[in-house]
């Protein structure tokens, strides 16, 4: 017997972690052409989650969403492949609008979506790896006036309730949140399945819709605007001293911070 | 699904409808459309469809996360983790063009190739196991043997044992057919004697595919083809064979002392056995020319940053314009054997003559994949030559793909028999 709580899951297509990134030559952005993309990290432990939880008989389908231009099907078809039912593709062609869009206009997406699918619960990354916001669920969550709990690191579901362990700067955090809630995953969440073979194969037969953003009533319109884009400073070599004197006078006379 | 397909000189056009393959993917549908003439379309070899990209990224990263740990001490100890191999069944490798009806993933030969390139590129004696496994085992039972047998075996080559190729013998490596095993009929059996010789996957095997001659007079007519399981009585496997490199694969001889083995084991018919073979392992040879990719593929891998970060004389060793020169040169002929096998593949999916394109691509795979890791370990200097670095066992991996599977001189006289039919 399946279980019954409807989960929806966020998929970001990001570059994937190994490449070296490369400014592009108009400081307006880095290299994506041509670039090997993947599922975000922190994405792929919130799919996994999901699919835990329908291995245990709480969650019944599994949706995951992505917003972005066509290759962002590539994504879905891996969280499909992984074991999930059903994508949903927010489709954004506008290369340059994309390359603005922020965590606020995905969570107003996401609510929409919400609203309109009525998941128990949503799983998001804790942040992408290309934008490091650690934004979206947090905002996603104020949106739908939603419990949240961030950094999770443990999940269990009772009932109506959700048993978190988040980590905080200070350790572990133990909490329960009502259901629905928006949870966001930590690395230490769980270790995230190989999509199988036959599974790649059996993806291809699972629905993926299309959706205009326009038609779910969000502004996609920039609220930044990219001045320019460069490389972090190149890290100086350290330098030894042979003192506390010798320390102090470099920090005050070369350094300038004290 | 009909499909158009006609050759002019070395390219292939298809109508955007691939035989009975139609390709769903958005991506390579556009992709299919930008390269539209008036004839048909076209798409250069290393791009790929959907699943072909899902399933090397999939694979890519089941190397690098739990092969990768283990190919040290594999070839040091000269064994295959078991737990591996397990691992390995679960996520699908080892029946990847085997029906779903069966337990397989229902994949094209294509993706199978590239999952072997992509293994290889972190360890090709794991690689070769599973190449054997897919382009000899299961095509072997798919293509040749009885639904029955089909039903009892199918399923277990593709989620849960290998299976081996038994056909060289002490005295027939290349002159394979002049084997010397019998089977001798007797009543609802027959009963095998002889020996086999260099039988790769032999201690983990559940089933052998043996070859035995039912009539020896007959010469290569008698041939035929066993399907043996593991435990039979009179079957013997003897100790692995110490080798310079592929380590952990177990390559082993076989004793057959009055192994008594069902009628019903016979794969296909008595006396093909021959034809079943050289079908079989004109494919195969694809799989060895992608494991020595993969091979030339992972040397670089290691090779490149390490020559980029080095410093001699003030500056980088990929700097120097006579290393640079002989970098582009490697790269440009790996660039060849990698579209030969490529396009030999996309030859034999597309049900088109494959078998000159096929021994072309494993000579010089194999030829380049010996001089490259050698050259490899030139630019790389003193370390190069350690055991820690890694190059050095691709090195000694790569020599045995100018051997096995037909040597480089039997593809040569294949190659020149095609280059005489053709005139």
């Amino acid at each position: 017997m399946a279980g019954s709580m409807k989960v929806l899951v966020g998929c970001k297509r990001v570059i994937d972690y190994a490449v070296k990134i490369r400014v592009r030559p108009d400081k307006m952005g880095v290299v994506t052409d041509g670039v090997k993309h993947s599922m975000n990290p922190f994405d792929e432990i919130a799919v996994e989650e999901a699919i835990r939880l329908r291995e245990k008989k709480i969650a019944g389908e599994l949706i995951a969403v992505s917003c972005g231009p066509k290759e962002c099907g590539e994504t879905l078809r891996t969280a499909l492949a992984m074991g999930f039912d059903r994508g949903i593709h927010v489709e954004i062609n506008d290369r340059q609008l994309y390359e603005t869009l922020t965590p606020l206009h995905i969570a107003k997406i996401f609510a929409k979506l919400v609203e309109k699918e009525k998941p128990g619960l949503v799983i998001l990354g804790k942040q992408a790896i290309d934008g490091d916001c650690n934004q979206t669920g947090q905002m996603l969550a104020g949106l739908l006036k939603w419990p949240q709990a961030s950094f999770t690191s443990k999940l269990s579901i009772d009932g109506d309730w959700a048993h978190i362990t988040r980590e905080v700067d200070g350790g572990l955090e133990n909490i329960k949140v009502a259901l629905p809630a928006v949870v966001t995953a930590d690395l230490r969440l769980n270790e995230p399945r190989y999509a199988t073979l036959p599974n790649i194969m059996k993806a291809k037969k699972k629905p993926v819709d299309k959706v205009d953003p326009e038609q779910l009533g969000v502004d996609l319109s920039p609220r930044i605007h990219i001045i320019k884009v460069e490389d972090p400073p190149v890290r100086e070599a350290g330098v030894k001293v042979d003192n506390v004197d010798e320390l102090i006078d470099r920090l005050k006379n070369e350094a300038g911070v004290i | 699904m009909s499909s158009l397909i006609w050759r002019t000189s070395t390219r292939l056009f298809a109508s955007t409808t691939i035989s009975h393959r139609p390709c769903k993917s958005n991506h390579v549908t556009s992709l299919l459309n930008k390269f539209s003439t008036d004839n048909g379309s076209a798409t250069p070899l290393q791009v790929f469809s959907e699943e072909e990209s899902m399933m090397k990224s999939t694979v890519r990263r089941f190397a690098e996360d739990r092969i990768k740990p283990l190919v040290r001490e594999m070839d040091e100890s000269s064994k295959m983790d078991e737990n591996l191999l397990k691992s390995m069944f679960d996520a699908g490798l080892m029946g990847i063009e085997v029906s779903p009806d069966y337990g397989g993933a229902g994949m094209s030969f294509m993706a199978a190739i590239l999952a072997v390139e992509e293994v290889s590129r972190i360890d090709p004696s794991v690689a070769v196991g599973m190449d054997i496994q897919n382009t000899l085992c299961c095509t072997m039972m798919t293509r040749f043997a009885s639904e029955e047998l089909k039903e009892k075996y199918l399923p277990q080559l593709a989620t849960r044992y290998l299976g081996a190729f038994a056909l060289s013998e002490d005295t027939s490596g290349s002159d394979a057919f002049a084997l010397k095993t019998t089977a001798t009929r007797n009543g609802d059996d027959y009963v095998i004697n002889g020996s086999k010789m260099w039988i790769s996957n032999s201690e983990y095997a559940g089933v052998f595919f043996v070859f035995a001659n039912v009539d020896l007079s007959q010469g290569y007519k008698g041939i035929t083809c066993f399907l043996i399981e593991k435990d039979t009585p009179g079957l013997t496997i003897g100790p692995p064979i110490d080798k310079l490199g592929l380590k952990s694969s177990s390559t082993c001889p076989l004793f057959f002392d009055n192994c008594q083995v069902p009628i019903s084991n016979v794969i296909g018919d008595v006396g093909k056995g021959y034809k079943y073979c050289i079908e079989l392992l004109n494919e195969g040879r694809i799989g060895i020319a992608a494991q020595m990719i993969g091979v030339c593929q992972g040397a670089l891998d290691l090779t490149l940053p390490y020559i980029q970060q080095r410093h001699q004389f003030g500056k980088s060793i990929l700097e120097f314009q006579s290393v640079a020169h002989q970098v582009a040169d490697m790269l440009t002929q790996l660039e060849c054997a990698q579209l030969l096998t490529y396009n030999s593949a996309r030859l034999r999916s597309y049900g088109l003559p494959f078998v000159k394109e096929a021994a072309m691509a494993k000579y010089y795979s194999s030829e380049l994949a010996a001089q490259l890791t050698r050259c490899c370990i030139d630019w790389l200097g003193g370390v190069g030559f350690t055991r820690d670095f890694g190059v050095e066992k691709f090195y000694r991996d790569a020599k045995i793909g100018t051997i096995y599977e037909g040597t480089s001189n039997i593809q040569l006289n294949t190659i020149a028999k095609y280059a005489l039919k053709d005139t």
